[in-house]
């Protein structure tokens, strides 16, 4: 033995956890979402899918090298993340170069701009795709009426007809007042609708909420309470909770989007106040709102609420009695 | 099910590799180095000179203040050297170097005052409080508190209570676990003891379900008696810190800044109670203890009956000798144990394990931003935010640190342990503590 003797402070043995571990488990509890996607746009979907990765690597590598001269930071994922996520919120017929600006709105404004991993203020998936929607607005919604049997479900009309409208458009064509005995549900659960790539296939995001659970990588708090927010906060206003629960991108959001780590609070108090209002911003910009769908809005509103939660909402200290 | 605290804690892996070994007493060695500053409080003031012969147990340095604790020589022999050197962290200090003489025979204390049990029960409170000061007792769980400060509870406050830790929460140490399945009679006598000089009727042995032979000896050692009774508690980190084990034992949580005697419990580490019982009942002062010698790459791991003042060197070598990987050796468990610079360094009171590492499990991986996971949080058994502290203490921000209770901080690790993106956490909470620490003493001085 060579005489030297390691030295630092305690501790000596570390968690086997790391944030690769954690972005790659993200990245697998998506591939679900993917496959979904994949069997019911084609593989359109695949292609968006890639070259949003593909866009987001190149952007973060690009700007790491000649922008900031530091090593690369590509390897922990996060730029798959955020380019998943980006081709999730995309619609499958999206011309390639919109998709290639949004990513690099995404990683070069929403995140790069910011300083890199963990400095963002705001998703920067839903950055780029608010850019993308406002940017866009007619290609942003306008959905392959190939795939509309979900959509011919809700409306009862011929296929035709439906002309490629997502249930959440036909839900506010209706001011949310549906007659429900003509919804298929079960092309409803399996996502064989009109709708963004990863908002359809709610079955799958839920396969992947077990998983982020199951391996920890997220807790409960943040989907449950805006899922649980939207469901009753619709009921109150005379909706449909499963339907609202169900349409449009509120799953993909709670699930996926919301829960980012860098964007959310630290507390679990905190998480909770942050996803139920996650979930009542959605149903007002629904209901209330010109647009149909509400929830990268209501997303980027809370994370910019975030710090405002993380300096008012602590932890309960040890020693401090309950309530007080 | 079992008990266990509410905020906060992690699960890191066991690693008890000497789980189930007994106590192998390791031979006195030719020549001991007694530390004079081993306990917290103030150093002990040496009494002896350079050519004192000496007898095994004999008092060598009294009690330095009132929060202080005195010595004895741990073997019969020559002092040879009264002089400064390394401790294990590389620090000097003061030490008394005693050499047996080379024609010693059998080096066994003659206990000069063993005691009946109807002696031990004539016994006052204040006669058992002198002898538990007059025979070194500190706590072994490695704060190396004085215990006689701690059975002096504060004007006004009401003992209910007494705890006694056999947690060992700290991964690969099992020293706690051996004595109680050696000396299982010994300990509940220790905690008869305790119980009588605090002035309470319940007494509580806390163990953790991974220990499952220690709680079966232990529960037998208190069959049929409603006073004492053994607790399992559910394994999980920091267990074993006092405020943790009261919160997990009897629900009651320390208030910020408040003495853990406010909840009417008062806690004691396992083998500080045998450490009790030997000094009552057989006149033995502290002058050896178990220590669990411990790694991966040693061939021969164990738990060992060891001398103080034994050099770490020596503990080592009876565990197979340093392995050719060794990277690290840690004075202590992994998760609150301090590096060791020097390994020729003497077994103080306080040394409750020596942990050799390989050179592969030596250093921390690459630090990456804070993704802001909130794992620190959740695992902080203090409810505190170490991401944030530690953020503010790198900034020198003493004034939010302190307000972000930073000096409730119990140094446990946790936020360090469980950080994904492996940022060095407590180095700088540890240093924010310190810094506020100096100010509110400062402030309190201008007042």
């Amino acid at each position: 033995m060579s005489n030297k003797l390691t030295i630092s402070v305690a501790p000596h043995i570390h968690t086997t956890n790391s944030v690769e571990k954690c972005m790659w488990n993200v990245v697998i509890a998506m591939l679900p979402v993917l496959g979904i996607s994949i069997y019911v746009f084609g593989m359109s979907a695949l292609w968006v899918t890639l070259i949003s990765v593909a866009s987001c690597i190149l952007t973060e590598w690009l700007i790491e090298k000649y922008l900031f001269h530091r090593n690369c930071t590509i390897g922990n994922g996060s730029a798959i993340i955020t380019g998943m996520l980006l081709a999730f919120n995309l619609p499958n017929i999206l011309p390639w170069w919109m998709i290639v600006i949004g990513a690099v709105v995404a990683i070069g404004v929403g995140k790069m701009s910011f300083g890199g991993l963990g400095c963002n203020i705001w998703n920067p998936a839903l950055v780029g795709r608010v850019f993308l929607l406002l940017s866009f607005p007619a290609a942003m919604t306008t959905w392959d009426a190939g795939v509309a049997s979900g959509v011919d479900a809700t409306t009862g009309a011929s296929i035709d007809a439906s002309s490629g409208a997502t249930l959440l458009a036909t839900l506010k064509s209706h001011s949310h007042q549906m007659d429900t005995s003509q919804i298929d549900w079960l092309s409803v659960w399996i996502g064989d609708m009109n709708g963004s790539l990863g908002e359809v296939g709610s079955i799958a995001i839920l396969i992947g909420l077990a998983y982020l659970l199951i391996t920890r990588v997220i807790t409960w708090h943040i989907p449950v309470s805006v899922i649980a927010s939207a469901a009753i906060f619709s009921w109150m206003l005379g909706c449909n909770p499963l339907l609202e629960v169900l349409s449009g991108g509120l799953l993909l959001g709670a699930v996926f989007m919301a829960t980012d780590y860098v964007t959310s609070p630290m507390t679990k108090k905190g998480q909770l106040i942050y996803g139920a209002m996650i979930g009542i911003i959605t149903i007002l910009i629904r209901c209330y709102g010109s647009y149909p769908e509400g929830v990268s809005f209501a997303i980027l509103l809370m994370n910019g609420f975030t710090p405002l939660i993380n300096k008012y909402i602590k932890p309960r200290r040890f020693g401090e009695r309950r309530g007080k | 099910m079992s008990k266990t605290f509410k905020i906060g804690g992690i699960h890191p892996n066991d690693s008890k590799l000497t789980a189930g070994k007994e106590i192998i007493w390791l031979e006195q060695p030719q020549k001991v180095q007694m530390m004079l500053y081993q306990q917290i409080g103030a150093p002990s003031i040496c009494i002896v000179k350079v050519g004192d012969k000496l007898k095994k147990g004999q008092l060598i340095a009294e009690d330095g203040s009132f929060v202080s604790a005195c010595q004895h020589a741990p073997i019969s022999g020559t002092v040879t050297k009264i002089e400064k050197i390394r401790n294990t962290q590389g620090w000097y200090g003061e030490a008394v170097t005693i050499e047996a003489d080379p024609d010693r025979g059998d080096d066994f204390m003659e206990a000069s005052n063993p005691r009946t049990q109807d002696q031990v029960d004539a016994l006052s409170i204040k006669e058992i409080i002198d002898i538990v000061d007059s025979h070194g007792v500190v706590g072994l769980g490695g704060a190396t508190f004085p215990t006689r400060v701690k059975l002096l509870p504060p004007e006004g406050s009401k003992p209910e209570v007494v705890i006694i830790n056999g947690v060992e929460c700290e991964p690969y140490l099992t020293c706690d676990d051996a004595l109680m399945r050696r000396y299982p009679n010994e300990i509940v006598k220790g905690v008869e003891l305790l119980m009588k000089v605090v002035n309470v009727r319940k007494g509580v042995i806390a163990i953790e379900d991974n220990k499952p032979e220690a709680i079966k000896v232990m529960r037998k050692a208190v069959e049929g008696r409603d006073d004492i009774k053994v607790v399992s508690l559910k394994k999980k980190y920091p267990q074993g810190g006092e405020k943790q084990l009261i919160a997990a034992v009897l629900g009651k949580e320390v208030k910020s800044g408040a003495l853990p005697v406010s909840t009417g419990a008062v806690v004691n580490n396992v083998a500080t109670v045998y450490t009790i019982f030997e000094a009552v009942y057989n006149d033995r002062p502290l002058i050896e203890r178990v220590v669990t010698v411990t790694g991966p790459s040693l061939t021969n791991p164990g738990n060992f009956l060891v001398t103080l003042g034994t050099p770490i060197r020596t503990l080592i070598e009876a565990a197979g000798g340093l392995p050719e990987d060794t990277g690290k050796v840690i004075a202590g468990g992994p998760m609150m144990g301090k590096a060791v610079v020097n390994i020729d360094a003497p077994t103080t009171k306080g040394l409750s394990g020596i942990l050799v590492l390989p050179e592969s499990e030596s250093h921390r991986k690459k630090e990456l931003p804070c993704i802001r996971c909130a794992n620190c949080v959740n695992v902080c058994p203090m409810g505190l935010e170490p991401y944030l502290i530690s953020l503010l203490a790198k900034k020198h921000n003493w004034e939010d640190c302190e307000k972000g209770y930073v000096m409730n901080c119990i140094e446990c690790g946790s936020c360090s342990y469980i950080c994904s993106s492996h940022r060095p956490l407590l180095d700088y909470i540890k240093l924010g503590k310190q810094t506020v620490a100096g100010i509110i003493r400062e402030r309190n001085n201008q007042k």
